[in-house]
């Protein structure tokens, strides 16, 4: 004879909790097997299928998952003295869901490393929404690695800079959104120049030789070489603009004038004055100054700099699709988006914002790196997608500078 | 092979000769070991290494194929930064046995009659393993940089010229390699110079050997399985090495070694089969370099 369910609501609870646990047991076993084939499989079929089958989507469990992972890069969410986001935290509550706030993304190469091959075989890559750069998620949208959205889960997405909206590697932006966005232009140390830097071409002056640092990033390093050449980077220009500016790049490499080409740990060496000008990203230094003394200045090139930003996507595996749609929902209110600004210092790509902020951080609103006028935007340029082969040659040519081949 | 150099010299009784099940069920556990996980992994980097791009020829699309090619454009795009490598990992052998073995030698030799000195100066060998080698590596390119104490101080010495650096350079790479293998060397050789049975020593001075004589013929000798594993300790790991070359810690883009190379092509370029030729080639490379040196220092029997 089955036992009568107990009136008692806290046996109740525990009775369903006992029953999760026990879903989710089996459901981590079956996982367990399920990567074990899928490696073994990944072993033998990669190259036999040359990635060229799309994966397709995983279903939609978010109605009884109440869980969600987004993998974002440090330094990328609001933060209170103990270290928890506000924002986040006031999701949780509102929206009942239990996030998992992964910082998994420093690098975007090393992180497609890690999850290209579950990406190819559609299996969960352990985040159900992830921020990565512009030309990664074009990769992503390329390959099938990503969800399409569904618009009626996030009405806010209204709320999206109308200039975003269409990029080329997504228009109409059905697959991906934007998380927070930013310039590459040239930053100087004030103590040691003094007289400020105007275009790119100023970091070539040989009084500095040694003490220049540039970015790994290849579309703001050659972006921003390309603008000073006079090439609209945003247009559809040949390949010889793009190998006149790696000559260029490869000819301060190799003379000395450029001490180092890093990615994030080029803060360290601004720190250390290891290099004293270098071409960086906007936010950074308004974080950086705020950290270490107020010695750091930004400034878009006279050339222009280039704009990028970092966009939210459902990865192909992930089951918590709704979930994330409404986290993305949530972050396009612009009450919050607001928040986060005043916080990471990039670009909210949240229209109205600004007016947010303008009252609650009267000293921000006019900050030209967090809001942006028109004025600023028009000296701002999107590096194009590149075709397939395109992306080859050129990462080739760029990282064989790198190396010093 | 090279490893059995560590065992001891003297040569060990023979094994009985009976064959015993027991014996064949032992190395089971280890053959199933070497099998999944070198063997395996091994065959999959040679097929990777001779794949072809796939006809969309986007980024990171590889087919099965036999295009051994890619192993000459490797040599031909990066040799330099091949031979560079075997160049920063040969200086910093040698500059780790001589910073090495006068420390085993002083700890193996002149502190046995001390064992707290001999214990606390083995200790202080094998501290710095307390403090992850990344985080130890960072340091030193923080206490290289421009504006630190060191470099200022060899500048205002005019031992540095006013517009050297330190960090990114050759200098800084070999140092950093150096640095980090100098246990590796200095704890084997510890461990054959402290069997050094002091009795041939004085049977040395009694025949009128110079005391750098005795070194020579007789402290060297006995001390030589120490130094070959020392070497091959510290040469195989610090050819291969590419986190102090790396841009991201003591090199730049002039010091590049093979490592960083497969890195580059592996992560970022997503260019595999020349990654996994790369990485086939620097142990090729290291097998013949490794054979030769325990041919030339005449220490086969160690083997």
């Amino acid at each position: 004879m089955p036992l009568p369910l107990s009136a008692d609501p806290t046996v109740k609870q525990l009775v369903s909790l006992a029953r999760q646990s026990q879903i989710s047991r089996r459901a981590v076993l079956s996982g367990a097997s399920l990567a074990a084939v899928g490696l073994s499989v990944a072993a033998c079929s990669s190259s036999a299928t040359g990635g060229q089958a799309k994966p397709s989507a995983a279903a939609d469990g978010s109605a009884s998952d109440k869980t969600l992972v987004w993998a974002n890069w440090p330094g990328y969410l609001d933060q209170d003295e103990n270290k928890k986001s506000p924002t986040l935290d006031a999701f949780r509550t509102q929206s009942g869901l239990d996030v998992t706030y992964d910082v998994a993304i420093d690098d975007n190469n090393t992180y497609y490393g890690k999850v290209k091959d579950q990406l190819a075989l559609g299996q969960d890559i352990g985040a159900d929404l992830v921020c990565l750069t512009d030309w990664m998620i074009g990769r992503l949208i390329r390959f099938g690695y990503v969800q399409k959205l569904d618009e009626t889960k996030i009405p806010n997405k209204k709320n999206l800079t109308p200039t975003l909206q269409n990029p080329d590697f997504d228009p109409g932006r059905t697959l991906s959104l934007p998380w927070q966005g930013g310039f590459a232009g040239i930053c100087w140390n004030k103590e040691k120049i003094p007289g400020g830097l105007k275009s790119v071409s100023d970091l070539w002056n040989p009084k500095y030789k040694g003490r220049i640092g540039v970015l790994t990033e290849m579309r703001d390093t050659i972006g921003l070489i390309m603008l000073e050449n006079g090439v609209d980077i945003a247009s559809k220009w040949n390949d010889d603009a793009f190998m006149n500016a790696t000559d260029d790049f490869k000819k301060h490499v190799v003379s000395g004038q450029i001490r180092n080409v890093k990615g994030n740990a080029y803060l360290e060496d601004l720190k250390s004055e290891d290099t004293i000008a270098a071409i960086c990203w906007s936010g950074d230094i308004t974080t950086l100054n705020g950290e270490a003394g107020n010695k750091w200045e930004f400034a878009i090139p006279s050339a222009g700099a280039t704009l990028w930003n970092d966009n939210y996507v459902v990865p192909i595996g992930s089951k918590r699709k709704s979930n994330a749609e409404s986290l993305m929902n949530y972050y396009y209110e612009p009450e919050v988006a607001a928040e986060i600004a005043a916080y990471v210092n990039y670009i909210t790509p949240v229209v109205g914002a600004q007016a947010v902020a303008a009252a609650k951080y009267p000293e921000l609103a006019n900050n030209q790196l967090i809001f942006p006028n028109t004025d600023t935007l028009a000296k701002a340029h999107i590096f194009r997608t590149l075709s397939p082969a395109e992306e080859n040659t050129y990462n080739a040519a760029f990282q064989a500078v790198l190396l010093g081949s | 092979m090279a490893f059995s150099a560590f065992a001891p010299s003297t040569v060990s009784e023979q094994a009985p000769r009976r064959k015993s099940r027991v014996a064949l069920l032992l190395l089971l556990p280890g053959i199933l070991y070497l099998l999944l996980f070198f063997l395996v992994p091994l065959l999959s980097l040679i097929l990777t290494s001779l794949q072809a791009p796939t006809v969309s020829g986007d980024i990171g699309q590889y087919r099965t194929a036999f295009e051994w090619q890619n192993y000459s454009t490797a040599i031909g795009q990066y040799g330099g930064q091949i031979l560079r490598s075997f160049v920063y990992a040969v200086l910093a052998t040698v500059f780790a046995l001589l910073f090495s073995y006068p420390l085993a030698y002083f700890i193996g030799v002149k502190a046995r009659p001390y064992p707290l000195l001999q214990n606390l100066a083995l200790i202080l060998v094998i501290a710095p393993f307390f403090i992850s080698f990344l985080l130890r590596t960072l340091a030193w390119k923080q206490l290289l940089s421009d504006e630190s104490a060191i470099v200022t101080g060899l500048k205002a010495l005019a031992l540095l010229a006013p517009d050297a650096h330190v960090t990114g350079t050759p200098v800084a790479v070999v140092f950093g390699l150096t640095y980090n293998f100098i246990p590796f060397m200095t704890l084997p050789l510890y461990a054959s110079l402290e069997r050094l049975d002091l009795r041939y020593l004085e049977a040395g001075n009694d025949l009128y050997a110079t005391p750098f004589s005795t070194f020579l013929r007789v402290t060297i000798p006995l001390s030589m399985p120490g130094i070959v594993s020392g070497v091959l300790l510290t040469f195989i790991p610090a050819a291969g090495d590419y986190v102090n070359a790396s841009r991201e810690f003591l090199g730049g883009t002039g010091t590049t070694m093979i490592g960083n190379v497969i890195e580059s092509n592996f992560l970022v370029s997503l260019n595999y089969p020349a990654a996994a030729a790369m990485s086939v080639m620097l142990m090729v490379a290291i097998l013949i370099l490794v054979t030769i040196y325990v041919r030339r220092s005449g220490t086969e029997d160690l083997l």
